[in-house]
């Protein structure tokens, strides 16, 4: 394999695992609202929470961690962009 | 004071702004004191800003095509975000989504998780690579990708429906807010508002948008959260609210238990004569509705935002102006955050503004009380007077029960301050941050119209030619006619029937997801299967549209895919019919295969030069 095809197949599996993360928070919780909502996380009923303030902080939190994952693996196969590109 | 390129001065230089604006607040504040009216203060609020984008606006002008469209790729990660924040987040995100979410609850807040999720698919999926290829629009990137015309027009026809659809209702906004603020007629204000974002614009293109942009982030965000800052603090309620109004919601389920939630029959609203667009509070604000369906329906509308964002041409266009793949990732990071600073305040709003009116032992709380005193209260009286508020004693008993207060959702937003006894200047100022939000949204969309039209059909496919000067002069001839055939349709006050903002998200994803990310994850994707998916997609999403949606066919929705969630029906017979007509055609020759290699790979030059 060469080194575009093994860089390549790192990304996609980053792509994966993002958007596995992704579809937790955005997605799987929410089918399991009202159960959710049973328990509570500073004091709101954690469904509420969730949508009010859980899961968008969890995706921020996501794609800082994905574009610094993706530059470690640019830089592993020598694709780092020089600055004057 | 600023030594050096602008690029190096701009944490300065927006210091200076953000420090100039609050000084400016300052002023009012101490004005109001001596006596200026709340008219005055209004007027001022909303000149000054606009002043100062429109300066912003000419302080950018270009001769240049790469700072026309691409704000010559040299926007820092930090800046852009702000200013994709600005973009994105739309009049009725400031003014209507703590109106939403004290009306619906649990279930509008699918809204939030869909207007934010859809971020991670633009910065895993497309921002990276779409600024890799170096196109100046999304259509540019279709054409090329896809080679030929017709696949370009394609894209066109698609961007075009989806961000004019979006239009109207930013001008609307900004119509609306203009004429409240200076007081002049609705329909002078439509015109006053497009002119005003045209001087943000038409000059200098994408880099003025750019740069007025982050300025009207910055008021917007001031705009929004000194307000439920200082409720939260004077009422009471906690220092930081967002991590102390558990105790709120809570009281909220039981004040609703107490009061009961009680839905008003649709003949007893008209015969107590309610304006139409009022509503009374008959949902749930924290509870979450029991079964499948209703999880379904949550999940089904957060699925359509997030495609929706990830295909909506005006979003994926700032990406385009950073200075490098890596930087295209990092700001979508910062998008985000910019945005949640909104999205994560609104809730807390919402539950502010709701537990103010409900709650009896509160000295603001309106339910529960003898109307006749509640008609004494000057805000109430006020509200009433312009429409936006209605109480109908549906028993009789003279007391306002939670069924009998009316409201639009709008008043959420722009009477809390004045319910809670701040000062008028919090109320210039939310007028300020929602014409900023409503602006820059607009601006942002009638670009990329603009854009698209002026470079893909004008350029690239009319006249292949036309230098520098005249493919200028036409971009920003498209950019007046655009905007004024949006002012038009808003002044005619039909907006009402030209749907919701949710279709905006799903005219893009039936149309456009698939075509752009197949294009960069699928190399066996063909010119064909593009044409066919962005053709097949829009064409069946729209017919789903008109078969459920009640003011046209009206039928019965299928698996609660009703006219919101039309664009799964178009998303999804877009990818069949792309995938199959691909298999079914012939592969995409070399030349293109090693494109999309190169597309993959950050490093290198971009695939279209640095000027086309």
């Amino acid at each position: 394999m060469s080194n575009k095809e093994k860089h390549w197949e790192k990304t996609k599996g980053l792509m994966i695992i993002t958007l596995i993360i992704w579809f937790v928070f955005g997605y799987l919780i929410f089918m399991f609202g009202s159960d959710l909502n049973t328990s509570s996380f500073m004091g709101y009923p954690l469904a509420y929470y969730m949508c009010a303030q859980g899961s968008i902080i969890a995706f921020v939190v996501l794609i800082f961690w994905f574009a610094n994952r993706q530059e470690k693996i640019d830089e592993e196969f020598g694709f780092t962009e020089k600055e004057d590109d | 004071m600023f030594k050096g390129n602008f690029i190096d001065n701009l944490p300065k230089i927006y210091g200076t702004y953000t420090g100039g604006f609050i000084v400016f607040i300052i002023l009012m504040a101490i004005a109001e004191q001596a006596g200026m009216t709340a008219k005055t203060i209004g007027i001022l609020f909303v000149a000054f800003t606009v002043c100062i984008y429109a300066l912003i606006g000419y302080l950018s002008r270009t001769v240049q095509v790469d700072a026309y469209y691409v704000a010559g790729r040299q926007v820092p990660t930090v800046f852009n975000g702000m200013a994709t924040a600005a973009d994105w987040m739309s009049g009725a995100s400031f003014v209507a989504m703590a109106g939403g979410i004290y009306f619906g609850g649990y279930t509008y807040m699918a809204f939030l998780v869909g207007w934010t999720g859809g971020y991670v698919l633009v910065s895993s999926l497309l921002a990276p690579y779409l600024r890799k290829f170096g196109c100046y629009t999304v259509p540019d990137f279709i054409g090329t990708r896809y080679g030929g015309n017709f696949a370009r027009f394609c894209a066109v026809v698609v961007l075009t429906l989806a961000s004019f659809t979006y239009v109207t209702a930013q001008i609307n906004a900004t119509g609306t807010i203009a004429s409240r603020a200076l007081s002049i007629p609705f329909e002078l204000g439509v015109w006053v508002g497009l002119v005003s974002i045209l001087l943000c614009s038409m000059l200098g293109g994408m880099r003025a948008v750019t740069w007025t942009q982050v300025a009207q982030y910055i008021v917007l965000i001031i705009a929004y959260l000194i307000p439920v800052f200082w409720i939260s603090n004077k009422s009471g309620f906690g220092f930081f609210p967002h991590f102390m109004l558990g105790e709120e919601v809570a009281r909220l389920g039981d004040l609703e238990a107490q009061f009961g939630l009680v839905k008003n029959a649709a003949a007893d609203i008209k015969a107590a004569g309610v304006p139409g667009g009022l509503k009374s509070i008959a949902v749930s604000h924290a509870g979450v509705p029991e079964g499948g369906m209703a999880a379904w329906k949550f999940i089904s509308l957060a699925l359509c935002m997030m495609v929706g964002t990830a295909s909506l041409p005006h979003i994926l266009m700032r990406y385009f102006t950073t200075p490098s793949v890596k930087a295209a990732r990092k700001s979508v990071a910062w998008s985000l955050f910019f945005i949640a600073l909104l999205y994560t305040s609104a809730p807390m709003l919402a539950t502010l503004s709701k537990i103010s009116l409900i709650d009896p032992n509160l000295p603001t709380g309106i339910i529960g009380k003898p109307i006749a005193e509640i008609m004494q209260i000057e805000w109430v009286n006020a509200w009433i007077n312009v429409k936006q508020a209605f109480i109908a004693d549906f028993n009789g008993d003279g007391i306002l029960q939670l069924n009998e207060w009316f409201m639009r959702g709008d008043v959420v937003v722009l009477a809390t301050p004045e319910v809670a006894g701040l000062p008028y200047v919090i109320s210039g100022l939310v007028a300020a941050g929602g014409m900023a939000a409503a602006m820059s949204t607009a601006d942002g969309l009638i670009l990329a119209i603009a854009n698209a039209l002026s470079h893909d059909i004008y350029y690239k496919i009319i006249d292949p030619k036309a230098d520098v000067r005249k493919r200028l002069l036409v971009a920003r001839a498209l950019l007046i006619v655009i905007g004024a055939a949006g002012a038009y349709i808003a002044s005619m006050r039909i907006t009402s029937i030209l749907g919701a903002v949710a279709w905006a998200f799903d005219f893009a994803m039936s149309g456009l997801f698939f075509p752009l990310i197949l294009g960069v994850w699928w190399k066996r994707a063909t010119r064909q299967g593009a044409i066919a998916g962005m053709i097949a997609g829009l064409a069946s999403g729209t017919a789903y549209l008109i078969y459920v949606y009640p003011k046209f066919m009206g039928n019965t929705p299928w698996l609660g895919i009703d006219h919101l969630r039309f664009g799964i029906i178009g998303a999804s017979v877009c990818l069949v019919v792309m995938v199959v007509v691909s298999l079914m055609t012939e592969e995409p020759d070399k030349a293109t295969q090693q494109m999309v290699d190169e597309v993959r790979v950050p490093s290198g030059k971009t695939i279209l030069g640095k000027q086309h």
